[in-house]
C-alpha cells in the first residue's frame, strides 16, 4: 500500500507536469493546482496510514526494481518519519504557492506549471530516495526546472542569477557525487558487488571506512549541502537567486530546495562520514556562529525587502545547522523541527512580500512604508509571519529555535544528556546574539513596512506627496527595467485592473491556512518532535562513543582499532 | 575457423562500406537528379547492412579465432560507429551541394559531373567509417596505421569540400598537415615498437613485453615507441598536446563535417589508443606466459604518467578555452577537447570498468554532440550557416523543437541527471575511482563545474533570451533530415539512460581479452576466453 503510495508521490507530479504541457494555456494554473492539490491528498493518506511514527524505521520497506543492476542502482523508495515531515510540507506549500502565482505569472503560465509540476516530483523524489542514485538524481535534477523558474519569471537580472544558481549548485553537487561513488567504489571492493542502497552504504562508510577517509568523503559530500543549504561562506549566491526569482520560485526555494540541503547533511552527510562530521566539527560549528552573526548585521543595512528576508534565511538556516552540528538528540531533533518551521515562515514572508510586489513592483523599504492604513489584512499576516521567524514563544519558530540552543548549550564534554558535544554555552551565548540581531531587523523590517507614514510608490495614490520624490523617480526607472526586460509586460498597473488595494479572499487564502499551521506548531510542537525524535536517534546512534573518544584523544585519526580488514586491499 | 577466414568475416562490415563506398561515388555522378538525390539513402542503407554485418559476424566464432588481443572491442564499437554514421548522414546528407543542386534544377547551369560533390563527399565519408572500423579488429601494427590512415585520408577531403568557403579550404590544410605530422610521430613509434619487440603482430608484441615487464622491466626503446604512438594518436582525439588544430578546423568545416569530425576521428583515436596500450600490459590483464599465468605489471610508469597528465591539461584546457567563445562550433571544438580528458581518464582506468565506462561515454558524447550540430544544420541564416551564439538567441520562439533538442543535448554535456551524460559520468569516475585515482576524478569533477558555464549558453540562449535583429534572420532549412537527426538524437539522450542497462553490459562485453600464450609465437590463433571475468585476476 504505502509502497504503491510512495511511487504515486513522485509519478502524479509528472503525470500532471505532461498533462499541463498539453493542454491550452487558460487551463493551465487550474491543472497545475489540481495536480498539487492530489499530490498533497496521497501526501497525506500518506502519513496517514504511515506505521513508523515513533519508531524511527522505513515505510515502505525497500520495495527495489532494479533500474541499472549492473551497477546496483534500483528505484527504492521510503520514508521515516523526517522525510515524511518534509514530504508533507513540500507537498503543503505547493498548491499554495501555484495559488499565490495565478495573478503574477503573465507570461507563459503553461510552462511555469509544468516546471512547477517537475520540481515537485524531483524534490519528492529526494526525499523519499533510498537509494544514493535516485537521491542524487532528484537532487540535481530539482536545478533544471528551477533554473528556468528563475530565468524566465525572474527579475531584471534574472539570467544572470539563473546561472549563477545552477553554477554553485552543480559545483557543489559534483563533489558529493565523487564522495559518494567513492564509497560506492570502496564498497565494491570490500563485498564485491555494487550497492547504492543508502543504508547499506552508511553501514559500510561509517564502519568500515578509515578515519582518514571518512574526513575527506565528509568533505565531499559536504561540498555540495554546504552550497544547497548554504553555509557561510557558501551563501553568496543566494541572495542574488532570492531577490530575482519568482515569489513562488523565493518561496519554494526558501521552503523545500534549501532543505534538500539540511536534510542531505542529515540523511547522507552525517551517517555515512561520523567520524568526518566529528573532526570538522568545530570548523563547522565556527561556520555556523559566522552564518549566524555576520548575516543577520547584513539584514540590518538591507533596503530591499526581499533581499532582508533572503539574508534571514542564512541566519537562521545556520541556526538549524548549529542544531544539526550539537551532536546531541535535543539539538538535532530541533534542527529539524526547525527546518519545517523555516520553511513555513520564511515562505510565508516571501509570499507577503510577492503580494507587495505585484502591487507596487517594488521592494525597496524606502519606498514603501506604513502600509497598515492601506493594506491592513496583509499588515495582520506580515507582522504575524515576521514574529513567527523571529521566534516568539507561541509560534512555530521558537521551538525549534529553543531545541537547537540547547542543543548547542548542552553539547559540551560533561556527558550530561548522555550525548557529550563539542559546544557549549559559550556558542550558545554567541548564537543567541543572533536571536537579538534577529529581532531588531525584523522588526525594523515590519516597523518600516507596516508602520509610520504611509509612503507608496507611483502617480496612483493621493499620497504620493508624502513619499520622497527621488525615491519615486528610482522607482519608475527600476519598474521601466523591468517592464523593459519581459518584453511583453503589460505597461498598465496591475493594481488598477486585477488585484484589490488590500489582499483580497485568493491571497488570505493561502496565508491563512500557513498562520494555523504556525499557530498549531508553535502550541502543541509535542507530537511532531516525538515524531523526530527516533529517527534522529537512529542517525546519532555512533556519535557519542566518537565524541567521547575524540575528546580523549583530541582526534579519531590513527586509531589503530579501527582499521578495517579491507584497508590493504583497497589501494592497489 | 582458419585464421584468415576468421579475419574477412571480422571485416565483413568494413567491406560492406567500402563498396558501398564505390556505388554511392558513382551514384553521385548520375545525370539523373532522383538517383542524384538518393545518395545519402543509399550511404544510410549501406550504413545499416554494415550494422547487420558486424552482428553476423560476431555471432560466428571468428573473433577467437582472429589473434585479437581484445577480440571483442568490435562487437560493441563497430554497430556503435555505423549507427552514429547514420544519425550523420541524416544530418549533413541534404547540405552537401544544396544550392549547386537548385541550379541544376532551375536550369541555370548545364549538368557538369565534374562539379558534383555529393557522392564524392558520402563515399568519402563510408571510407572513414570503415577505416575508424578497422582500427577494432586490427591485429597488426600495419594494420592499425593503414585503418587510422583510412579513418583520416577522407576527412581531410571533406573537411575542404564540405563549404565553398575560404576557411574551410584553410582549414582541410591545416587538418592535413598537422594530421600528416601526427602519422608520422606514431608510426615512427610503431616502429620503435618494432625495435623493441621484433615483431609488428600486437599478441607477440604484448608477448614479448610482458615477459620483459616480468623479468628486467619493459625496455626504454618501448616505452619511447609507446609514447610517441599515444602522442600521434592523440591527434585524432583532439587531446593537449596534439589539440591546437581543432577549435580553427571545427570553426572552418561545414555543419555536417564538425559533427562528422567530433565523432569519427574521437572514435578512431580512442580504438587506437585502447589498442596499443593493450599491447603494453594494463593492469589485472593476465597473459599466460610459457603455461604460467603471470598478472601484468600494469601500464609502465612513464606511460601512466604521461595518460594521467594528458588528461589533467585536456579536459582542463579545453573547458577553459571553451569559455571565452562566441562561435558555437568553435566553443564545440574546445568542448570536444575537454570530453577526451575525459575518456583518457578512463583509459587510465584500464580493461573492465575503465574500458566499458570509455565506450559507454563514447557513444553518449557522439550523440550529445551530433545532436548540437543537427540543430545549427537545421537552421540557416540567408544561405550562410548559424554559427554565432548570437544567432540562435530567441530561437524557441520560431523552433521549439529545436531549442528543446539544443536544450536537452547541452544539459547532458553537462552532466545533468537524467541525461545520458550523467550516467557517462558516473560510469567513468567510479570506474577511475576504483583503480585509486581520487584526485583525477575531483579534477575532473571541478571542471565539469566549470562547462555548465559555457553549455548554459547553449540552453538559456535559445529558451530564454529575446531574439535580436540578427537572429531573427534565422530561418529553418526546408530537409527535414537534419530536425530528425536532431529529434532522434534528443530521443537517445533522454531515453538512452532509462535503458543504459543493455549498453553498459553490450559495452561490458566488449573486453573479452585473449590470453597471450607461448604457442602464440609459432601460431597466431590465440586462445580466448569468452568475457573479461574468466581473466581477471581475482584481486
Amino acid at each position: 500500500m504505502e509502497g504503491t503510495l510512495a511511487y504515486f508521490l513522485i509519478v502524479l507530479p509528472i503525470a500532471f507536469a505532461a498533462i499541463v504541457g498539453f493542454s491550452p494555456a487558460p487551463m493551465a494554473k487550474w491543472i497545475g493546482t489540481i495536480g498539487a492539490f492530489a499530490t498533497l491528498a496521497v501526501a497525506l493518506l500518506f502519513a496517514w496510514t504511515f506505521p513508523h511514527w515513533t519508531d524511527g524505521l522505513y515505510a515502505p520497506d525497500i520495495d527495489a526494481a532494479n533500474w541499472f543492476p549492473a551497477m546496483g542502482v534500483s528505484i527504492a523508495l521510503g520514508a521515516d518519519s523526517v522525510a515524511l515531515l518534509l514530504i508533507l510540507m513540500t507537498a503543503f506549500l505547493m498548491p499554495l504557492i501555484l495559488i499565490g502565482s495565478f495573478t503574477s505569472i503573465t507570461e507563459r503560465p503553461k510552462d511555469f506549471f509544468f516546471w512547477f509540476m517537475l520540481l515537485e516530483a524531483s524534490m519528492l523524489g529526494a526525499f523519499l530516495a533510498r537509494d544514493a542514485v535516485i537521491f542524487f538524481v532528484s537532487y540535481e535534477f530539482t536545478m533544471i526546472p528551477m533554473f528556468f523558474l528563475i530565468a524566465n519569471w525572474g527579475g531584471a537580472q534574472r539570467r544572470q542569477a539563473a546561472v549563477k544558481y545552477v553554477l554553485y549548485s552543480f559545483g557543489g553537487g559534483i563533489l558529493t557525487l565523487v564522495g559518494l561513488l567513492y564509497i560506492a567504489m570502496k564498497m565494491h571492493a570490500a563485498l564485491g558487488s555494487w550497492d547504492f542502497g543508502i543504508a547499506s552504504m552508511t553501514a559500510f562508510c561509517s564502519t568500515e571506512m578509515l578515519a582518514s577517509e571518512q574526513v575527506w568523503v565528509f568533505i565531499l559530500l559536504m561540498a555540495g549541502f554546504a552550497v544547497k543549504i548554504p553555509l557561510v561562506p557558501f551563501h553568496t549566491w543566494l541572495p542574488l537567486v532570492h531577490d530575482q526569482a519568482p515569489t513562488g520560485g523565493s518561496v519554494i526555494l526558501a521552503g523545500t530546495l534549501l532543505k534538500l540541503g539540511t536534510f542531505g547533511e542529515f540523511r547522507i552527510a552525517m551517517p555515512m562520514a561520523p567520524i568526518g562530521a566529528v573532526e570538522w566539527n568545530g570548523v563547522l560549528c565556527v561556520l555556523c556562529l559566522i552564518g549566524i552573526v555576520a548575516a543577520a548585521l547584513i539584514c540590518w543595512v538591507q533596503h530591499d525587502a526581499k533581499k532582508l528576508v533572503a539574508y534571514s534565511s542564512v541566519t537562521h538556516i545556520a541556526f538549524c545547522m548549529l542544531g544539526m552540528f550539537s551532536l546531541n538528540s535535543i539539538g538535532v531533533t530541533g534542527s529539524v523541527m526547525y527546518m519545517i518551521s523555516h520553511g513555513l515562515s520564511t515562505g510565508a514572508l516571501f509570499l507577503c512580500i510577492g503580494m507587495i510586489y505585484e502591487r507596487y513592483h517594488t521592494k525597496d523599504m524606502d519606498e514603501l512604508g506604513g502600509l497598515y492604513r492601506t493594506m491592513p489584512i496583509w499588515s495582520f499576516f506580515m507582522v504575524f509571519f515576521t514574529l513567527a521567524s523571529l521566534g516568539l514563544p507561541g509560534l512555530n519558530g521558537f521551538v525549534g529555535e529553543f531545541y537547537c540552543l540547547v542543543g548547542a548549550f548542552t553539547a559540551e564534554d560533561t556527558a550530561m544528556t548522555g550525548y557529550p558535544g563539542l559546544m557549549g554555552p559559550w556558542y550558545a551565548i554567541i548564537a543567541g546574539l543572533g536571536l537579538i540581531a534577529a529581532a531588531m531587523y525584523l522588526l525594523m523590517l515590519v516597523g518600516r513596512l507596516v508602520w509610520g507614514p504611509l509612503r507608496e510608490p507611483g502617480h496612483h495614490d493621493a499620497h504620493h506627496a508624502h513619499g520622497h520624490a527621488h525615491g519615486q523617480a528610482h522607482a519608475q526607472a527600476r519598474d521601466h527595467a523591468h517592464d523593459h526586460a519581459h518584453g511583453a509586460h503589460a505597461t498598465t498597473n496591475d493594481r488598477a485592473t486585477t488585484l484589490s488595494r488590500d489582499i483580497g479572499a485568493r491571497e488570505i487564502g493561502i496565508l491563512v491556512p500557513i498562520a494555523i499551521l504556525c499557530l498549531v506548531l508553535g502550541l502543541y510542537p509535542e507530537p511532531m518532535l516525538k515524531a523526530i525524535e527516533p529517527s534522529v536517534k537512529n542517525m546519532l546512534a555512533p556519535y557519542p562513543a566518537l565524541v567521547e573518544r575524540y575528546l580523549k584523544a583530541g582526534t579519531l585519526l590513527e586509531s589503530g582499532s579501527e582499521a578495517p580488514p579491507m584497508a590493504s586491499a583497497s589501494q592497489p | 575457423m582458419d585464421p584468415t577466414t576468421a579475419k574477412l568475416t571480422l571485416i565483413a562490415p568494413e567491406m560492406v562500406l567500402c563498396f558501398g563506398a564505390v556505388v554511392v561515388a558513382v551514384l553521385g555522378l548520375t545525370r539523373n537528379a532522383s538517383l542524384r538525390r538518393s545518395v545519402p539513402m543509399v550511404a544510410a542503407l549501406f550504413l545499416a547492412v554494415s550494422v547487420a554485418a558486424c552482428m553476423w559476424s560476431y555471432s560466428t566464432p571468428a573473433a577467437e579465432s582472429s589473434g585479437l588481443l581484445l577480440p571483442y572491442l568490435g562487437s560493441f564499437a563497430k554497430p556503435l560507429i555505423a549507427c552514429v554514421a547514420i544519425l550523420l548522414v541524416m544530418l549533413g546528407g541534404t547540405s552537401v551541394d544544396r544550392r549547386l543542386e537548385a541550379a541544376f534544377e532551375s536550369g541555370r547551369v548545364p549538368f557538369e559531373a565534374v562539379r558534383v560533390l555529393r557522392g564524392e563527399f558520402h563515399a568519402f565519408l563510408l571510407l572513414s567509417v570503415a577505416g575508424t572500423m578497422l582500427i577494432a579488429s586490427a591485429t597488426d601494427l600495419i594494420w592499425l596505421f593503414l585503418a587510422l590512415e583510412l579513418s583520416s585520408l577522407p576527412s581531410y577531403v571533406m573537411v575542404a569540400v564540405g563549404r565553398h568557403a575560404r576557411k574551410a579550404q584553410e582549414a582541410g590544410v591545416k587538418y592535413f598537415f598537422l594530421g600528416a605530422m601526427s602519422s608520422a610521430i606514431f608510426l615512427y613509434g610503431f616502429a620503435l615498437l618494432y625495435g623493441a619487440t621484433g615483431s609488428l603482430q600486437c599478441t607477440e608484441i604484448a608477448h614479448t613485453l610482458a615477459t620483459q615487464a616480468a623479468t628486467n622491466g619493459v625496455s626504454t626503446l618501448a616505452i619511447i615507441g609507446a609514447v610517441l604512438a599515444v602522442l600521434g594518436i592523440s591527434f585524432k582525439l583532439a587531446a593537449v598536446p596534439m589539440h591546437f588544430y581543432a577549435p580553427d578546423v571545427y570553426e572552418g568545416a561545414s555543419g555536417p563535417v564538425t559533427a562528422f569530425l567530433g565523432f569519427m576521428p574521437k572514435a578512431a583515436g580512442i580504438l587506437a589508443l585502447i589498442t596499443v596500450l593493450s599491447l603494453l600490459g594494463w593492469s589485472g590483464h593476465a597473459a599466460v606466459l610459457h603455461g604460467q599465468e603471470v598478472e601484468l605489471q600494469g601500464l609502465p610508469a612513464p606511460i601512466a604518467a604521461m595518460l594521467w597528465m594528458m588528461s589533467v591539461l585536456t579536459m582542463t584546457l579545453g573547458n577553459i578555452g571553451a569559455l571565452l567563445q562566441r562561435n558555437i562550433k568553435r566553443m564545440l571544438g574546445y568542448s570536444s577537447i575537454a570530453h577526451s580528458g575525459y575518456l583518457m581518464m578512463g583509459l587510465l582506468a584500464g580493461p573492465g570498468a575503465g574500458l566499458n565506462a570509455v565506450l559507454f561515454y563514447l557513444v553518449g558524447y557522439g550523440v550529445m554532440n551530433t545532436v548540437v550540430l543537427a540543430v545549427l544544420c537545421s537552421l540557416e541564416r540567408n544561405g550562410e550557416e548559424v554559427e554565432t551564439l548570437e544567432d540562435i538567441a530567441g530561437l524557441r520562439n520560431r523552433h521549439p523543437m529545436l531549442a528543446w533538442m539544443l536544450a536537452i543535448a547541452a544539459g547532458s554535456l553537462i552532466g545533468l541527471p537524467p541525461m545520458i551524460g550523467f550516467f557517462g559520468k558516473i560510469y567513468l569516475f567510479t570506474a577511475v575511482l576504483e583503480q585509486g585515482q581520487t584526485a583525477l576524478v575531483i579534477i575532473a569533477a571541478v571542471n565539469s563545474a566549470v562547462s555548465v558555464f559555457y553549455y548554459l549558453q547553449l540552453v538559456i540562449l535559445p529558451m530564454l533570451a529575446h531574439s535580436n535583429p540578427r537572429s531573427e534572420t534565422v530561418t529553418a532549412l526546408q530537409s527535414p533530415w537534419p530536425k530528425l537527426a536532431a529529434v532522434i538524437g534528443g530521443v537517445c539522450i533522454l531515453g538512452l539512460a532509462v535503458f543504459a542497462q543493455p549498453i553498459l553490459e553490450a559495452a561490458s562485453g566488449a573486453f573479452g581479452v585473449a590470453t597471450v600464450s607461448a604457442a602464440a609465437a609459432d601460431e597466431p590463433t590465440a586462445q580466448t576466453t569468452d568475457g573479461m571475468k574468466t581473466v581477471l585476476l581475482d584481486r
